[in-house]
């Protein structure tokens, strides 16, 4: 008897950490999406299907329980995302009961907004942008949520939580507000809006380690699966569909593989992995050499290809 | 998993960014993609080592000019914990980045050049961090590689800041002294054969002896309000929840509150994790809480426990770190943030400027500019609810709010 007493009040001085309920980031995500709520007249969550996105989503429901989540979720599709992430989406979105707002790319194209890049390396990602600004208008959101994480990549480490953005969308880089304590000051102009990112401080271990605490649902291709492939530069690109552009002597063959990050299909490789559970997958990040962002063909275009991006208006 | 963040704080050239490159290589974080990025850049840059500092220096600009422009974080963990550092840029110009790393880090490492020594700027760092109360701060005397790895300038350097701890204003710091080359990688994550004279911790050795204390939990139990949560569905048709994060303490189920600034009495009813509802929640927590009785409370106001009550005051004095190029001036108005609660406020007064590196206060000086720091007293068209900042950091700091520019002009402590 004296040792279950022992086990409980064990267990009740864990429950009553210094880090609060949840764990550290977790409440901090959780304070950041009511403060969204609290600050901007529009919020939305800009989802991608992504692992990130998905968290994302998980921390809102978190954030508002017992109500709905208070904003749409929008999806700028490129038009060539994996079809396994679109089914998630919608299946997600449904469950959910929120309203899902989707924007595409192709009509930035068709309306010669953008002109489609070609040859080897040709990525829809870029032209994101332009979409993604142009919803904003429409739509007159005041702050979208994203889940970018400052451990991806060197100039998203500069970031601040609340990131204002001009009538242009751009990131003025060396003149950021200031971030003190856990105060956030959302009060922008008319025509500027805040890009938001409740999971600065998680890095990718943490979003896996969250993923599979909280048993979350992800799309499939995260997991090991068979595929046809081919190899270019030292990565594996997907070879099931025509959105790559593949060359004649570039030779396709099935192998055992699974994506780490979910983007455009034409900016993003796949890993050779046999981890075909999230365990497996925790596991496999935790002892990954290479980092997440490596696989992005997106960031290899140059040094300051992100910072590029981001002063533009890119997400 | 607890997390420990960590501000760096030194000189221009001091090898900030490269002790933290060396930290995360020899912690077995850095990713061979990343590290074949730092090899590149440094070959293209013509340098026949592997300069870290471009792993951080995110920033075009702070490339070109080999410097740290702003606040960049970095992560990496150990089995035991997850480190998140704020690698603050060590020019005076940029004081008021190093404020704000500061402001969410409960360990300071100040660099100093062991062929320089203690020098003004350390002075203004270790002063920051006294007035944010950082609790610890390790001073790494680094370059000890170029000083022949000599235990009497190390000692000298340790005995200049001993005297100038001596004027701390904050007793509780504890400060500890370490030998290293962020270059060489002595005494960072492995020890050194190049110092036997020292017997003391690395640096990596030292974070993990730490505590991972939230900064915000010292002193009495402090609720604000975020947002109100009203579902309004069939299922939960009359639920009213305040949704905020607890500080200071620990709130349980059936606690005597008062509402302020109404001075309403209540008691709480539930309190909600997500869909899960606790009996007691401790500092840290993101709950949303339900109270007895038909109340009203909104955003802006704060919960605490019924004979705890802070001040409530039209008229407060603070310290002020200025972070705007448009001088503060006695008569302006501007809008303080603190907590969840916005209040417009009009400067009376700017009594005195203090001088970061000791040396005392300039009184009469009528204006804070950029990077100053000064004794300011400001009336409030409300009241706000506030401890000390001594007392309890999240309850006693504010941000002022330039009500043109909607930036964030300067941070308050008060006293």
């Amino acid at each position: 008897m004296e040792t279950l007493i022992n086990e409980i009040k064990a267990q009740t001085t864990t429950n009553t950490s210094v880090q609060g309920l949840g764990n550290a980031l977790e409440n901090e995500a959780i304070y950041i999406f009511r403060e969204v709520v609290a600050q901007f007249e529009k919020p939305v969550l800009l989802f991608s299907g992504g692992k990130d996105s998905i968290t994302l989503v998980r921390l809102a429901q978190k954030a508002f329980w017992p109500a709905k989540i208070p904003f749409p979720l929008m999806h700028i599709d490129t038009g060539h995302n994996f079809p396994e992430t679109i089914a998630f989406r919608d299946k997600l979105v449904k469950e959910l009961g929120v309203e899902l707002i989707v924007r595409n790319v192709q009509d930035s194209i068709d309306q010669g907004k953008v002109v489609e890049e070609t040859g080897k390396y040709a990525s829809r990602n870029m032209l994101q942008t332009t979409t993604l600004l142009d919803a904003i208008e429409e739509f007159k959101f005041d702050a979208c949520i994203g889940g970018a994480r400052r451990d991806e990549e060197k100039a998203r480490a500069k970031e601040r939580i609340f990131s204002v953005r001009d009538d242009f969308g751009q990131w003025d880089e060396k003149n950021q507000r200031p971030e003190l304590f856990d105060m956030l000051n959302g009060t922008i102009e008319i025509g500027q809006n805040v890009r938001v990112f409740p999971i600065s401080n998680w890095t990718e271990l943490d979003v896996w380690s969250y993923i599979q605490k909280e048993d979350i649902e992800i799309p499939s291709i995260y997991f090991a699966h068979q595929r046809n492939i081919f190899l270019r530069d030292g990565l594996i690109w997907s070879a099931e569909d025509d959105v790559v552009f593949r060359a004649e002597d570039e030779v396709v063959e099935e192998r055992w593989v699974r994506f780490r990050t979910v983007g455009d299909m034409s900016c993003t490789a796949a890993v050779l992995s046999k981890a075909d559970s999230i365990d497996k997958v925790v596991e496999e990040i935790r002892d990954s050499k290479i980092s997440e962002r490596g696989a992005r063909i997106d960031d290899k275009r140059s040094e300051a290809a992100m910072e590029k991006r981001k002063q533009q208006g890119y997400f | 998993m607890n997390v420990l963040k960590i501000a760096t704080a030194g000189s221009v050239d001091d090898g900030k960014s490269t002790l933290i490159g060396r930290l995360l290589y020899d912690t077995k974080s850095l990713t061979e993609d990343k590290l074949e990025a730092i090899k590149k850049s440094s070959e293209q840059r013509g340098y026949d080592y592997l300069d870290f500092s471009l792993a951080t220096d995110g920033l075009v600009a702070e490339r070109e000019q080999g410097i740290t422009i702003d606040v960049a974080h970095i992560y990496f963990s150990t089995p035991t914990k997850s480190y998140i550092i704020a690698d603050t840029p060590g020019h005076v110009e940029y004081t008021r980045n190093m404020v704000t790393g500061a402001s969410t880090s409960q360990v300071a490492i100040i660099l100093i050049d062991a062929r320089k020594g203690v020098i003004e700027q350390t002075y203004r760092h270790f002063f920051i961090n006294n007035l944010l109360r950082v609790k610890n701060i390790i001073v790494a005397v680094n370059k000890m590689d170029l000083v022949d790895y000599s235990e009497e300038v190390f000692n000298n350097i340790k005995k200049d800041f001993e005297a100038l701890n001596a004027k701390s204003t904050y007793g509780e710091q504890i400060v500890s002294y370490i030998p290293v080359s962020a270059l060489k990688g002595d005494n960072i994550v492995d020890k050194t054969a190049a110092m036997s004279w020292y017997n003391g911790d690395t640096i990596l050795g030292h974070l993990e002896e730490l505590e991972a204390q939230d900064v915000y939990d010292a002193g009495k139990v402090r609720f604000p309000v975020q947002t109100v949560i009203r579902p309004k569905t069939d299922e939960f048709h009359d639920f009213r929840g305040y949704a905020g994060k607890i500080s200071g303490g620990s709130l349980k189920v059936g606690d005597a509150v008062t509402v302020l600034p109404s001075l309403t009495q209540s008691k709480i009813k539930e309190i909600f994790f997500f869909d899960t509802s606790y009996d007691e929640a401790p500092a840290g927590s993101s709950v949303n809480i339900t109270l007895e009785g038909d109340i009203n409370v909104t955003r802006g106001d704060m919960l605490v426990k019924t004979g705890e009550l802070p001040k409530i005051e039209k008229q407060v004095t603070a310290t002020i770190c200025w972070m705007d190029s448009k001088n503060l001036v006695p008569g302006t108005k501007y809008i303080v943030q603190h907590n969840t609660n916005r209040v417009l406020s009009k400067i009376e007064s700017i009594n005195s400027v203090i001088a970061t590196d000791y040396t005392g206060e300039q009184e009469n000086h009528n204006k804070l500019s950029l990077n100053e720091i000064g004794e300011v007293s400001i009336k409030l068209s409300k009241p706000i609810y506030f401890d000390s900042y001594a007392d309890n950091k999240s309850n006693g700091a504010f941000i002022l709010i330039d009500a043109q520019t909607n930036t964030t002009a300067g941070a308050g402590f008060i006293n």
